[in-house]
């Protein structure tokens, strides 16, 4: 059992392997969430507008990606595009992928943090001379982001695990690598150590949420 | 040809989309049915769960806390990657779609316990109190009038997390579960057009767009109210 699942002389020859992953992964994630962060940005700055033209199509926009599963959207990228000319790589179908499908996450997010902010902040904020956009910028979302902090970084939680999905389209990230490993080893000890990875990665992050959650609904 | 046919003849060819919407309509019931099973099984065992932890056994409940945390921590890619390609090696060999199954209703089952855990403990103490004062057991309250609460609590994070979950079941055809990408993919590579690929995005969309507006629904009618 141990000499399967925790073969120490297989866990030595691919750590250097994993460890370029693990780098990989962080790479990844640095990229992706801030994008995903830009892309739900937008959306919940284009949701202030009161029109329907606005409003209609930006519930389907939110909609449509909140639906469409993120494997689907990244396969489509990556094996759909390039029958109409149009090579992107690994890189940019995730880096796309991401934007599209977690911005819209992000967007509902900061929307309901916007949303949440009383309308005299911005009033107050407005009379004392302050533009829109400074308005926007120093006094509303800075109370939105705290309000709703514990939702985005739960978010943030599922986007890094989702780099994962990077995998699919040969991006060498860390479950990719183990996958390498695993198959030139004939062992699964190189997933088991990249499963290992990843939740010293992020376990800190799931007690902190836990504890932020279990608080909110005390408080609600 | 112009632009926009050749367009429509590689994205929309009708006799590739003719020969192929079988295998779609095929993969859209092996979603379904794996998308049914996780939804019954995880949220069930996780009330379980949820329901066991009342009972405040420590040394179960650490166990319980680890395991859910290790099961949030982890993408579910790599729980199904684990099951598929690990268990085999200790002779148990789990097809592509119990191991799909399997990790999903893992992890929605560690989601729902922590949910429907936050939401029990969100009932105030007094109703504990009240209910047991006047007879009940400790069973019959926390069934009776504890849980009843909870569950009004617990249904719009519950609703959108099943959601994210239950689109996971794509995941499949990472190890060859024949759900509607894999079919799609498939066809693909064998038609070297991409039109199934469309027709596969349209069968999600049919899927998946009633239940994410459902779900917006379900939100704003048991919204927390605070």
């Amino acid at each position: 059992m141990l000499d399967t699942f925790f073969n120490v002389e297989i866990m030595r020859a691919a750590w250097p392997i994993l460890l370029a992953g693990l780098g990989n992964t962080l790479l990844l994630s640095a990229t992706v969430v801030p994008l995903g962060l830009a892309g739900g940005l937008i959306l919940a700055l284009l949701a202030r507008i009161r029109s329907r033209w606005v409003r209609w199509p930006l519930i389907a926009w939110v909609d449509f990606f909140r639906a469409f599963p993120p494997l689907v959207l990244l396969i489509f990228l990556y094996a759909g595009l390039p029958f109409a000319g149009i090579e992107l790589g690994g890189f940019g179908c995730v880096a796309i992928a991401f934007f599209l499908n977690t911005g819209a996450y992000y967007g509902e997010i900061l929307r309901a943090g916007i949303d949440s902010v009383p309308s005299g902040q911005a009033e107050a904020a407005r009379s004392t001379g302050l533009s829109r956009s400074q308005t926007m910028a120093y006094v509303v979302l800075p109370q939105a982001v705290r309000n709703v902090l514990p939702d985005l970084m739960s978010n943030t939680l599922e986007v890094v695990k989702l780099t994962a999905l990077g995998s699919v389209v040969a991006m060498p990230e860390l479950l990719f690598q183990a996958r390498q490993a695993q198959s030139l080893t004939y062992n699964p000890t190189p997933i088991v150590v990249a499963a290992l990875i990843y939740f010293a990665l992020l376990w800190p992050l799931v007690r902190l949420l836990s504890r932020l959650e279990n608080r909110a609904l005390r408080a609600g | 040809m112009t632009g926009w046919e050749r367009f429509l003849d590689t994205f929309f060819n009708a006799r590739v989309l003719a020969k192929y919407w079988p295998d779609i309509l095929l993969g859209m019931v092996v979603t379904v049915e794996l998308a049914v099973l996780v939804v019954i099984t995880g949220l069930a065992s996780g009330l379980m769960l949820a329901l066991l932890r009342t009972l405040g056994v420590r040394p179960f409940n650490w166990l319980l806390i680890f395991v859910v945390d290790v099961l949030r921590a982890l993408p579910p890619l790599v729980i199904i990657v684990l099951i598929y390609f690990g268990l085999p090696s200790v002779n148990i060999v789990p097809s592509g779609f119990v191991a799909t199954w399997a990790a999903l209703a893992l992890v929605l089952m560690a989601f729902a316990e922590e949910i429907f855990w936050a939401g029990i403990t969100a009932v105030p103490r007094g109703q504990w109190e009240a209910a047991r004062s006047t007879g009940l057991s400790f069973g019959q309250t926390l069934l009776g009038v504890v849980l009843p609460q909870a569950l009004r609590l617990t249904i719009p994070p519950l609703t959108s997390r099943t959601i994210a979950i239950t689109k996971g079941t794509a995941l499949g055809s990472v190890v060859a579960v024949s759900e509607i990408l894999g079919q799609a993919s498939s066809a693909v590579s064998n038609s070297y057009n991409p039109s199934p690929l469309m027709l596969g995005a349209a069968a999600y969309l049919v899927l998946f767009i009633p239940v994410v507006v459902a779900g917006r629904w379900v939100e704003t009618r048991f919204a927390w109210k605070r």
